[in-house]
């Protein structure tokens, strides 16, 4: 057994013994141990916002359910990843989602390669049964290279996220609230006249959907590459 | 004193927003112009609102050595009657509501006077009996706009006595041992929080009121801080040296622009009188309190919005933890209390936390402000002793249904809170209660209905105004209470099915559990409980394409989808 220092915490996840730094979230801590556990927020290295709510688990002598992309680890503590109810809320925000805008999964770039269809494979979706919205959004095709369709924006903020924190060029923002919530280019303008956008593609290759994609790619082509991003925050970690 | 109590007579007009509202603004200048043109010895004020909202503009009067009446429904050309009365030394009886003899304005007692057999007592009105103004203590009273006045009924006296006596740590214990639990709807016991700020080590530390204020309904802090602004003050500057807080911010809502303005001269005369800014009262201390105003949304109430909105940033919530104790405002230690909390401040240090758990209940002591609207013969604000049965709000305070109908529930706490069915009555109302019955305290609104309010609507109604204000950051709240709010739009158009009320109790359950926030972990609220006291109305809307209340534009329409 290793020393418990203060910077050790362990705890159970599943009923595995486990342990993680202090500051290190369940979900982290669950990773590098091979659970596991739904995500659609959070991504390595972008900071966590706890908005998708997927990945809500179960903590032993909590009444409330606690998203593992947040939540810091704390000695003692006993994790449920899975569970009755958990996959019925994990379903149900993936049903809210399909429903919330036009996801057409035969006609869509990503089709095969989207992180929100492979969850609901997983968590064994096979229909909806919420009404659904079909409003009308926009696509905008006026960047040079890439595209966003709000048709398939799940508003997870990361392209926000990397664009900010990682590009430090801040193009893309949340507009609106509510079910009108948007993600927009600088003041809400097309993105191909955007100032301050530099072109570097990071958006589209975090964006879970096939919200954002290349120009030039068809159904099933636009395949995502994140290798940059753990490397890059390691980069900015050194750098400071 | 000598302002409340001059040697001459001395009239004060009620001029809160809701004073004005009722035409106060014109009655005062009837006064002023009259007292004026006819040269007349008598002490003009303005003072804040009674809470006796239905019977304004309420005008105080008061004659050397005799008891304070409170007129009601003055107009202006009441003014010049009033006038020809008050210098004969007689009192307008014809429009007295009540009289006051003496007041306990907690933090010292003013004597007005005796006499006036006739004129009943302001404690023997039904809509003032058995309230305990300690919150509102001063409301109504004193002028706003006049430190003077403060201090004259023992205002800053408590802050006096806590830097004098010099032991934080003694006092958090006593704000403990009150039981003092905060007031902006969770009920977290408000000498914890002050505990962690105390103890937390860092450079800087915020304190915060939270003035936002935006359920639909609500207006007891916009008028506790329009009639006795000082109060707020006196308590985050309490607050702000047990605490070892280095600034306080008051976060008020945009649209009370009479708030803002009494505030801001409250804090002018706080800092030209020493109690404000630096080496407070002489004792070393320094404490600065800025005003912020609000950026309009409902979920920036919510302290980590409202922190974000501090930040410049979108009032959108974060995750908590890092709780406002650890990490709060530019990551700094912060503790936010919302406007109510701090006017208990003050009372229970003059007063000691003994006194302050005589009233209310065990878990929860002290008095809360309710707005009482609705289909209630008395409308208004009204300081409760915590625990009181909502039976007395309805049937004492309030005299019951307007024109004898009959009362079918009450709906608590703002847009997220339950409708309370009238079998349900005896239930006190204290936050566990509240909480059992799938409702919350939240700011204290409290709106009362009548068989011509139909529950399916006023759920509906709800889902409409809590999903307009989500803030879209969160899937459950964004998506899950437009579902609701499109499922009850269907039932009350007569579109609805029979499974839906099961889906609405579904979605209602996952959006509570599973929300980011208060908002919309709370919002589901209207839903479950009038499924669960109301679903024969629901029943009836769906199978017999009837609006019991005849409210909903019912149509029995073919099944779509
Ligand atoms: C959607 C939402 C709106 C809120 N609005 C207010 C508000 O207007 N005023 C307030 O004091 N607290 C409001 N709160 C509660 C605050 O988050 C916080 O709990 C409170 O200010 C803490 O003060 P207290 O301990 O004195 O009650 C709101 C919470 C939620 C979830
Ligand atoms: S565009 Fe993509 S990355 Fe950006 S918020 Fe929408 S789904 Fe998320
Ligand atoms: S619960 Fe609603 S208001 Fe709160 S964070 Fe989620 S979407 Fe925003
Ligand atoms: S992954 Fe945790 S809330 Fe989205």
């Amino acid at each position: 057994m290793r020393p418990a220092t203060t910077n050790v915490k362990t705890l159970k996840i599943d009923g595995r013994d486990l342990s993680g730094r202090q500051e290190e979230t369940i979900l982290e801590v669950a990773r590098q141990n091979g659970i596991f556990i739904p995500r659609l927020c959070e991504m390595e290295g972008l900071t966590d916002v706890g908005a998708c709510r997927m990945c809500l688990v179960e903590i032993k002598g909590q009444n409330r359910l606690l998203p593992a992309c947040v939540t810091a680890v704390e000695e003692g503590m006993e994790v449920t990843t899975d569970s009755e109810r958990l996959q019925n809320y994990r379903r149900m925000i993936l049903e809210l989602l399909f429903t919330e805008r036009n996801h057409v999964c035969s006609v869509c770039v990503s089709n095969g390669h989207c992180e929100m269809q492979m969850l609901a494979q997983r968590l064994g979706i096979t229909h909806v049964h919420f009404p659904y919205r079909y409003p009308k959004e926009e696509v905008d095709a006026s960047h040079d290279r890439f595209v966003i369709d709000h048709n398939r924006c799940i508003l997870c903020t990361r392209c926000v996220r990397v664009c900010d924190e990682i590009e430090g060029a801040h193009t893309w923002d949340i507009t609106g609230r509510g079910i009108d919530a948007q993600v927009i280019t600088d003041l809400n303008e097309p993105w191909g006249s955007s100032e301050t956008c530099t072109g570097c593609g990071k958006c589209v290759h975090v964006c879970p959907t096939g919200a954002l994609f290349e120009k030039g790619r068809s159904v099933a082509e636009m395949l995502k590459r994140r290798q940059f991003l753990p490397y890059l925050t390691m980069m900015r970690e050194e750098n400071e | 004193m000598a302002k409340l109590l001059p040697f001459r007579p001395r009239i004060a007009v009620g001029m809160g927003t809701c004073g004005t509202g009722n035409g106060s603004e014109g009655v005062y200048h009837a006064f002023a112009d009259a007292i004026d043109k006819r040269g007349l010895d008598i002490h003009l004020a303005r003072v804040g609102c009674f809470g006796f909202c239905a019977q304004e503009p309420l005008v105080n009067v008061w004659l050397p050595g005799r008891p304070l009446v409170i007129l009601h429904r003055v107009q202006s050309q009441h003014v010049d009657e009033i006038l020809d009365d008050v210098m004969m030394g007689n009192i307008p009886t014809a429009l007295a509501l009540c009289k006051i003899e003496e007041w306990d304005h907690i933090t010292a007692q003013v004597k007005y006077g005796t006499g006036y057999a006739n004129i009943p007592s302001w404690r023997d009105i039904p809509f003032f009996k058995g309230q305990k103004k300690i919150v509102l203590r001063n409301c109504g009273l004193i002028n706003p706009d006049d430190v003077e006045e403060y201090i004259a009924v023992g205002g800053y006296q408590s802050l006096y006595n806590v830097l004098i006596d010099n032991r934080p740590d003694v006092v958090i214990e006593q704000i403990k041992a009150a039981k003092l639990r905060g007031r902006g709807g969770a009920g977290f016991s408000t000498g914890q929080k002050w505990d962690f700020l105390r103890k937390a080590v860092a450079e800087k530390k915020f304190i915060i009121c939270n003035a936002d204020e935006g359920d639909p309904g609500a207006y007891m802090n916009r008028n506790e801080i329009e009639s006795d602004p000082h109060s707020l003050l006196e308590g985050m500057l309490i607050a702000g040296f047990l605490t070892g807080a280095t600034m306080g911010i008051i976060y008020v809502r945009a649209e009370y622009p009479l708030a803002v303005h009494r505030l801001e001269r409250a804090i002018e005369q706080a800092k030209e009188y020493g109690l404000l800014g630096e080496d407070i009262l002489g004792r070393g201390f320094n404490f600065n309190i800025e005003l912020v105003e609000g950026a309009g949304a409902f979920v920036c109430g919510e302290e980590t919005a409202l922190i974000n909105s501090l930040e410049g940033f979108a009032g959108r919530p974060r995750p908590r933890p890092p709780f406002p104790a650890q990490k709060g405002l530019w990551g700094f230690p912060t503790n936010i209390n919302n406007v109510e909390t701090w006017y208990n401040v003050a009372p229970i240090i003059a007063r000691g936390p003994a006194w302050f758990t005589e009233t209310g209940s065990a878990k929860s002591p002290g008095t809360k402000v309710f707005s009482l609207v609705g289909k209630v013969h008395n409308t208004g604000l009204v300081e409760m002793p915590l625990g009181t049965p909502l039976k007395t709000f309805v049937y004492d305070i309030g005299e019951g249904g307007v024109g004898g109908r009959a009362i079918k529930s009450v709906q608590t706490g703002g847009p997220s809170g339950g409708c309370i069915p009238h079998e349900m009555f005896d239930t006190p109302v204290d936050y566990e209660s509240l909480a059992q019955l799938g409702s919350i305290m939240g700011s204290g609104g409290m709106v009362v209905m009548d068989e011509d309010n139909c529950m399916v609507d006023v759920a509906r109604y709800f889902i409409e105004f809590t999903n307009s204000e989500s803030c879209g950051k969160c899937v459950p709240c964004r998506v899950g209470l437009d579902k609701s709010l499109r499922i009850l739009n269907r039932i009350t158009s007569g579109a609805g099915r029979m499974q839906h009320m099961e889906t609405l109790e579904e979605l209602s359950r996952y959006i509570r559990d599973s929300s980011l926030c208060g908002l919309g972990q709370s919002a589901p609220n209207p839903v479950v409980s009038t499924l669960k006291s109301f679903a024969e109305e629901y029943r009836a809307h769906i199978e017999d394409h009837k609006c019991p209340a005849g409210v909903c534009g019912v149509q029995p329409v073919g099944e779509t989808a």
